[in-house]
C-alpha cells in the first residue's frame, strides 16, 4: 500500500468503518472471495455452504448437463416450506374447518393465491424431482462412488411423493376424501401388517385374529376405520411436521455427499 | 477396559488372586497409573488383588472398609451383559410402546354393529339408503327377506350410490355396477359387494354387525346370518 494514504472518499470510509467492527468481523472472519484460499474459506466455514463442494468443474454445471433439476427441486421445497407455513396460520385440520379455510385461504385472505403457490410448487417438485433421478441415471452419476447418494436420493424421493400424497387429503373435498380412501387401501393388502394382505392370517391368537381391519397398517395411518378425523389430523402433521423433517435432515446428508464424493460428477 | 484387564492379569499372581482380608486398607496395584481408577468405581477394592503393596496414594479415594470386595473383574463380567439386556429391553419396550400409541383405544366412529328398526318398517323390493350415510349399509328387503349390503366397492373402497330409476348401485369414482343383490356387473370391480351380518335381536328388531362380513365368491352368502328370512 501507498504509504502516504490520500483522503478517502466518505463512501470509501463508512466500508472500511464497518468491516472493521466487531460484528463484522465476527460474521465474515475472511477476505473478500478474490483468491483461491478465501473462496476455499468462504465455503468451508459457512456451516450452509460447506454442504456444497468448494470446486466444481465447469463442465459439470453446465445447464446442459445438469438440467439444474437438484437445485430447482431444493428451491421447490423451499418455496413450500414458506408458503405452507403461511398457509399453516388459516388452516386448522379439523372436520368442521378444513374445507371451509381452504375456501377462505382463496377467497378471504389477502394475496388469495399463497395456496396456489403452494399447490403449483407441489406438482412442479414432483416434476423435478423425477427430472432429476431421470438426468442422474442418463448421466451414470449413480455409479461407484455415488451409489450411496443415490440411495438417498431415492429416499428422498419416495418422501417427496408422500409429501404430495399427505398434503393432497388437507382440502378435505370429495377429491380428496376419495383420492386418500382409494389410496390408502392399497395398505391393507400389506404382507402380513395389512388385514387383506398375505400371511395376515398368521398373527393371531387362536381363532381371534391380531390383523383386522382394526389394527393394521391402515388402520395405523388413518388412525381410523376409514378417512375421518384422525386421518386429516394425522396427515397434517405428517405433512407439515414429520416428513418435512426427515427430508430436510436427508436433504443435508444428500447435499454433503455430493461433495465428499467428488462433486458433480463429469460429463460422460 | 483391555488396559485393566491387562494390568490385572499381569498383577495376578500364579496361585490366584486374593482380595485383601476384612477391614484391611485397600491395596494399590502395580501398574502406577491405574492408582487413579480406583474412585471411579465404587468396587474400587478389586484391586487389591495386587500382590499386596499397601496403599499410599489412593487410600483416600477408596472406601475404607468394605468386606470381602467383588472384583472388577467379576463384576464387569456379569453387569455389562445384564446391563447391555436391560438396556436393549428398556429400547426395544420403548419402541413397542411408541408404536402401541399410534393405536387408539376409543374411535370416535360409528358402531360397526346397529340395530335398524322393526322388518315391519321396510318394503318388499326396495334398496333402503337411510342407514347409509350413518353406518355405510343398505338393507334391501326381497320377497324372502332382508340383507345388508355393505357401502364399500370391491374396486378401491369408494361408496357407490343407489340409482332407483336404473336399479343398480353404481360407484362415482370408477363406474362400477351391481346389481340390487350387490353381484358386480360392469366397471372394474372385480367382485360383488360384501354383505353384512343381519339378524333379528331379542326385541324384533334388526340387527346389523358390519364386523362380520359375507363375501358371495367364498361362497359365503348361503350362510344363516348372511341372510335374514322372514
Amino acid at each position: 500500500m501507498a504509504t502516504a494514504k490520500p483522503p478517502q472518499p466518505f463512501l470509501s470510509r463508512t466500508w472500511d468503518y464497518i468491516t472493521e467492527t466487531q460484528i463484522w468481523r465476527s460474521i465474515f472472519r475472511h477476505g473478500m472471495p478474490a483468491n483461491n484460499r478465501n473462496r476455499v474459506l468462504v465455503v468451508m466455514s459457512n456451516v450452509f455452504l460447506h454442504l456444497h463442494p468448494v470446486k466444481i468443474r465447469k463442465s459439470g454445471i453446465r445447464l446442459k448437463f445438469t438440467w439444474c433439476m437438484g437445485g430447482l427441486t431444493f428451491f421447490l421445497f423451499l418455496v413450500e416450506t414458506f408458503t405452507g407455513l403461511l398457509l399453516m396460520f388459516y388452516y386448522r385440520p379439523t372436520v368442521a374447518y378444513a374445507y371451509m379455510d381452504i375456501v377462505d385461504l382463496a377467497e378471504q385472505v389477502p394475496l388469495g393465491i399463497m395456496r396456489e403457490i403452494h399447490r403449483w410448487g407441489a406438482h412442479a417438485m414432483v416434476i423435478t424431482v423425477w427430472l432429476h433421478m431421470f438426468r442422474v441415471f442418463m448421466t451414470g452419476s449413480y455409479k461407484p462412488p455415488r451409489e450411496f447418494n443415490w440411495n438417498v436420493g431415492v429416499i428422498l424421493l419416495v418422501l417427496t411423493l408422500l409429501l404430495s400424497f399427505t398434503g393432497y387429503l388437507l382440502p378435505w373435498d370429495q377429491l380428496a376424501i376419495w383420492a386418500i380412501t382409494v389410496g390408502s387401501n392399497m395398505a391393507r393388502a400389506t404382507p402380513v401388517l395389512g388385514h387383506e394382505g398375505p400371511g395376515s392370517q398368521l398373527l393371531a391368537l387362536g381363532d381371534v385374529k391380531m390383523v383386522h381391519a382394526g389394527s393394521d397398517a391402515r388402520f395405523a395411518l388413518l388412525g381410523g376405520r376409514f378417512v375421518g378425523e384422525g386421518a386429516l389430523l394425522r396427515f397434517y402433521v405428517l405433512h407439515c411436521v414429520g416428513i418435512p423433517l426427515v427430508a430436510g435432515i436427508l436433504m443435508a446428508v444428500h447435499f454433503w455427499r455430493v461433495r465428499k464424493d467428488g462433486g458433480i460428477s463429469g460429463p460422460l | 477396559m483391555a488396559d485393566e484387564k491387562d494390568a490385572a492379569a499381569e498383577a495376578t499372581p500364579p496361585g490366584g488372586a486374593k482380595p485383601g482380608p476384612v477391614g484391611s486398607p485397600p491395596m494399590t496395584p502395580l501398574e502406577p497409573d491405574k492408582g487413579a481408577t480406583p474412585g471411579a468405581l465404587p468396587y474400587g477394592k478389586s484391586n487389591t488383588i495386587g500382590p499386596g503393596v499397601a496403599a499410599s496414594t489412593t487410600a483416600g479415594k477408596a472406601p475404607a472398609a468394605e468386606g470381602e470386595g467383588v472384583s472388577r473383574r467379576s463384576f464387569m463380567k456379569w453387569s455389562l451383559p445384564v446391563g447391555w439386556v436391560a438396556f436393549s429391553a428398556a429400547c426395544a419396550s420403548s419402541l413397542v410402546a411408541t408404536a402401541r400409541f399410534l393405536f387408539p383405544n376409543v374411535l370416535f366412529e360409528p358402531p360397526q354393529s346397529f340395530k335398524a328398526g322393526f322388518p315391519g318398517e321396510y318394503n318388499v323390493g326396495e334398496v333402503d339408503v337411510r342407514w347409509k350415510d350413518a353406518y355405510g349399509v343398505w338393507i334391501v328387503r326381497n320377497a324372502e327377506g332382508f340383507y345388508a349390503l355393505i357401502a364399500v366397492c370391491t374396486h378401491l373402497g369408494c361408496s357407490p350410490n343407489w340409482l332407483p330409476a336404473e336399479n343398480k348401485f353404481k360407484c362415482p369414482c370408477h363406474g362400477s355396477g351391481f346389481y340390487m343383490t350387490g353381484v358386480n356387473f360392469e366397471g372394474p370391480a372385480p367382485r360383488p359387494l360384501e354383505r353384512a351380518r343381519i339378524v333379528l335381536a331379542d326385541d324384533g328388531q334388526i340387527l346389523v354387525d358390519k364386523s362380520v362380513k359375507f363375501q358371495a365368491e367364498k361362497g359365503e352368502w348361503t350362510k344363516p346370518e348372511a341372510f335374514l328370512k322372514v
